[in-house]
This record gives C-alpha cells, structure tokens and sequence, in this order.
C-alpha cells in the first residue's frame, strides 16, 4: 500500500507526459506549417499580400487534390506512383476531345474517365496479379500512361485550348481565389465525408490497419485495395481538369514527378507510411507545406533546387516523428500492463 | 451438468483434411453445448487449430459434416460463419490497432443507413455503434483506459478483452477461443477466464484452446484431447483426471 502510494504520482506524470508527447506529434505537422508561414512573411514583405497568398493556394491546387488520392492508397499501406503520368494522359485524351467537340462537359467527363481507368487498371493489376508490392504496378502504369500521352500527342508538348468550363477554373473568382481552389475544397469535403461517415472509409482504415483481421472480419479486402487505387485515378483526373483550366492546354509532359509531391505532402503532413492512420487534412496540411516552401524560397530569389533538398530534409523528420510516436506507443502499452 | 443435456449447438462428426501430403483431421468428431465450456487439448501440431479454422469458416473440410442447431452449416467463409452465429477469437486477437475499442466490435458488420444503398456506401451509426460498445464493456465489466482511444495504446489483457467482448457482441451460437492467455500475465488472465465465465452463464457455447491444465480443470466443463489428427480422449477435467489428460496430450502409456 505505502509503495503503491508511492508510485502513483510517478506513474501519472509519465503518463501526461506521453500523452502530451503524442499529443504534439499529432499536431506537428500543423505546428511546422505556422512556423513556414511565419517565417516565409518575416523574410519578405511579398509574402503576406493578398495576390501571392492566392497565387500560393492556386499553385497548391493540383498538389493537394491527387494528394488526396494518393492518401486513400497510402492508408492501404499501398502507393501510388502513376499519378503524375495519369495525369498527363488525362489532360491529353481531354485535349483530344476538344479538337472534336467544344464541350466542356464532355472535356471533363473524358478526364475523369481516363484518370480513374487508370486507377481500375492499377487495382486490378495489383490485386488480381498478386503483385508482391503495388509499387511494381503502378510503377509499369506511370511509364505506359506517360508514352501512352506522348503517343497520342504525336510529337506536340502542348496542345493549346480548352473549353470556356475548363478554363473557368483557372480564372480568379470570390475573395480573389482561383475558382479551382473551391474544387479542391469540394474534393476535401467529399473525401472526408468518405473516410469518416462511410462504411466504405471505415474498411478502407480497417485494410489498412490489418489486412488478414480485415478479411476474418468479413470484409471484402480486394474490393476495398481496387476501390483506393481508383480513389486515387480520379483525383488525378480532377488534377488534370485544375490544371488544363489553368493553363488552357493539355500536355503530355505536365505532373512530372507529381508523384513525389504528392506522397512528400501526404506524410509530411504526417499520416503514417505503415498504413492505417491518416486523414484528408494531413495530404491538405503537406501540400501547403509544399506550396509555401516553393513561394517564399522563389520569392527570395532561392535557387531552386534548395527546394527540392528542404522537402526532402523534411520527409525524413516526418518519417522519424512516425517512428518516434510507434515507440512512445509501446510505452503506453506497457504502462497500461503495469497498472491493470 | 446433472440436468438433462441440452441439445448440442455445435456437431462436428468425421471431419477429414488434407495439406497435400499431410493428413491433419482423420475423422473427428466433436460437441459443443449451450452454458457449457469445451476445452481443446493437444500438443502442438495435433490438429487443434486446423479443426478450429474449419468450423470458423477459414478452411473447408475435404470430407464429413458440421451441424449447428441439428442443420448442415455453410461455412464458406469467415463471414459465412460469423452470420450463421459462429465467434472467433483468434491467437493473434485480429484487431484493428488504428481503430478503437467500439470501431473494432463493429469492424466488418457497422450499424449503418439506409438499407436500400449497398453496404460500402451506407453512412454509419457512430453513436448508436459507440454507445452499444460501451454498454457491453460495462456489462462485462472490462476496465479500459479510454474508449475513445486506438487499440494500440492498450495493454495485452485489455486488448484480449476487446477480442473477447467484441465476440461476445454477436455470438448467437458459440465462441471459439484460440489460447486466449497465451500472452498474459496472472492477473490479466485472471480477468479474461471471468470473461469467459460471464460468456458462459450468457449461455452461449465455448470451445476453449489452451495449454494451461490449471485454466482447463477450473473452467471446463468437457475435455477432447487431439492427437496426430485423431480424437483419443473426451472426458471430465478434475484434478483427479489431470495426469490422464495429460499423458493423454502427449501419448505416453501407462
């Protein structure tokens, strides 16, 4: 009794402190962004003026909507390495159509289509090729839909014109946003509703977090991996409308090494490689995260492969605050252990 | 066990399976009754987990019948036998560190709207699912840090009783327990055996796994000892019968 009066004090304290140190880890990633944010305006004064904020969350659009995708395969313990050439074939077949017929609905709808095509075809080529990894998979479809764009453009880097619909998306609209922007908020937004109010979010979690308790639970484990990978084709398809509506043209050459970005902002904003955890707002928070970096180092004249080094310099923090929050977990546990 | 014997829920008579070459179940048969706890004996490789994974759906038998309630059972898969009534707790427990205690009881069966839309796109019941949770871990009096926690954050016993109680939710049947204490220490395993009591005046079916001849004499009320895919012993565990069970496990004469 007297040794347990003892301990007790001891054993709460660690305990608030682990949980503090994991409550932290969970809002780091929103932390570090403050901390670019404010960092990025003392450095120069540009920074901060309404047109640049804008043109940061213009630029950030495409990022932060197939990052989105990208975050519902990641949660799979997959990933997706086609998206950047998907994308491309996407704006291409988009392209195409419009020399036929000026329509923007049939514009978009071939984009969409074409994206999460794709994204069926690296599904199912994973699952029902009992791929050992989807690595592998969409590593073949990143190289067959970028020669597939460069093919179907027949030698054009940029074809120009969009339809008005399309191009309305790049055009400026309330407070000063690109109409874009509001896309991808309306992406967020269904996204979540997915991943948290939906049984389909819930066994996309429960694959994620194991996949053979997954399928002893009942659920359809192969239908949930293909449902991700097209998840994540039509957000591409969605990044392939936001960008052709920016700059007007397709090309078979645009989402170069969009795949990097993407993966970079969703475990920079801190969803964990392992699978399982993670939300819409960490792939949003990560994109951010990208899209200042590149603003305010652009800004101060930085070179710009300084950029590629500080996401990369950050990459690994993040993926060392995972790990970290796995062991101090563990300790949890064994606490846990010791006082029941 | 001196009233009348109820009727059996569970009727396992000359099950076979084959792996290739091996022949791990040569015809076993096997009973399992309402309020009643059956333990499962023998030694590693006996053929325990192989009968269990043919009555939780995750193996077919090549040949011979399993019955629930006197009817021929379909047990495709391990959903298939979850809906015809049929829990399992598996060794490694089969939960879900990334989610809570209530998301995991519901993990493939989620209480959702509406009907008419097919099953992933219906829109769950947060708190319908997490107040029926917390209401069957009251219940069972499972002490849990926080319901609102992932899984992971939890102790070995604590996450034990997850697995039991989420059985527990949805049992109709029989649960089936795969060495449930394996892993925990004394007083942990203090705890599940309750729980496991608690299942049992709820009257539902045990099969009970486990090495532990102290757990089988203070919990069971039957006893089938597996040895080599054959059934070579049934009988009453009492500390009077241990020695016999145990040369029984092991195959030694006397």
């Amino acid at each position: 009794m007297p040794n347990g009066a003892q301990n007790l004090p001891s054993v709460g304290g660690r305990r608030m402190g682990l949980n503090a140190s994991l409550g932290l880890l969970n809002v780091g990633p929103v932390l570090i962004l403050v901390l670019l944010v404010a960092v990025s305006a003392m450095s120069t004064s540009a920074f901060l003026r309404p047109v640049n904020l804008a043109n940061i969350f213009a630029q950030t659009a495409v990022i932060a909507t197939v990052a989105i995708g990208q975050q519902f395969v990641i949660l799979t313990r997959g990933i997706d390495l086609s998206v950047g050439s998907n994308l491309a074939l996407a704006t291409v077949i988009g392209g195409l159509v419009y020399k036929s017929w000026d329509s923007s609905v049939l514009v978009i709808l071939a984009m969409l289509a074409s994206g999460a095509l794709v994204g069926l075809a690296n599904g199912a080529g994973y699952v029902f090729g009992r791929l050992p990894h989807p690595f592998i998979m969409t590593l073949a479809t990143l190289s067959v839909c970028r020669g597939l764009a460069l093919e179907l453009s027949v030698g054009h880097t940029t074809m120009r014109g969009m339809p008005s619909g399309v191009q309305f998306l790049g055009d400026s609209g309330l407070f000063g946003l690109d109409n874009g922007v509001f896309i991808v908020v309306a992406v967020a937004a269904l996204a979540a509703m997915v991943a948290r109010r939906m049984v389909w979010g819930r066994w996309i979690y429960a694959v994620g977090g194991d996949p053979q308790a997954a399928r002893r639970m009942g659920i359809p484990v192969n239908g949930v991996l293909i449902s991700t990978y097209v998840l994540s084709g039509l957000c591409a398809g969605i990044g392939a409308v936001l960008l052709s509506g920016r700059t007007g043209a397709s090309s078979p050459l645009y989402g170069d090494l969009l795949e990097l970005d993407t993966i970079a902002a969703v475990i920079i904003g801190g969803a964990s490689f392992l699978g399982g955890r993670g939300h819409v707002g960490h792939a949003l928070v990560g994109a951010l995260m990208i899209g200042v970096i590149r603003n305010a180092l652009n800004l101060n004249n930085v070179d710009v492969y300084f950029q590629m080094i500080a996401i990369g310099l950050i990459i690994v923090l993040a993926v060392e605050a995972d790990v970290l929050r796995g062991r101090l977990e563990r300790q949890a546990r064994t606490m846990q252990a010791a006082q029941s | 066990m001196s009233a009348p014997q109820t009727a059996p829920v569970l009727v396992v008579r000359g099950v076979h399976k084959h792996f290739g070459a091996i022949h791990a179940l040569k015809g076993v048969d096997l009973v399992a009754r309402r309020g009643e706890v059956l333990a499962l004996l023998g030694d590693n490789g006996a053929g325990k987990s192989t009968l269990i994974k043919c009555v939780s759906g995750l193996y077919a038998p090549d040949s011979g019948e399993i019955l629930l309630d006197g009817e021929a059972a379909a047990l495709s898969s391990p959903a298939a036998a979850r809906r015809a009534g049929i829990e399992t707790v598996y060794q490694d427990l089969a939960l879900f560190d990334n989610l809570t205690p209530a998301q995991n009881f519901y993990c493939g069966r989620e209480v959702a709207v509406p009907a008419w839309l097919p099953a992933p796109l219906r829109f769950l019941r947060r708190r319908t699912m997490d107040r029926e949770a917390a209401s069957v871990v009251e219940r069972l009096k499972v002490s849990l840090p926080s319901l609102d926690a992932p899984v992971a954050l939890m102790s070995g016993g604590q996450r034990q009783a997850i697995a039991v109680a989420r059985a527990s939710v949805f049992a109709r049947k029989l649960v089936i327990l795969d060495e449930p204490t394996a892993a925990l220490g004394l007083r942990e395993s203090r705890k599940v055996l309750d729980l496991i009591e608690r299942l049992r005046a709820d009257g539902n079916a045990i099969i009970l796994i486990t090495h532990n001849m102290e757990h089988v004499i203070a919990l069971a009320d039957m006893a089938v000892v597996l040895r080599q895919g054959r059934k070579v012993g049934e009988l009453k565990p009492s500390a009077a019968s241990q020695r016999e069970m145990v040369s029984l496990i092991v195959g030694a004469e006397h």
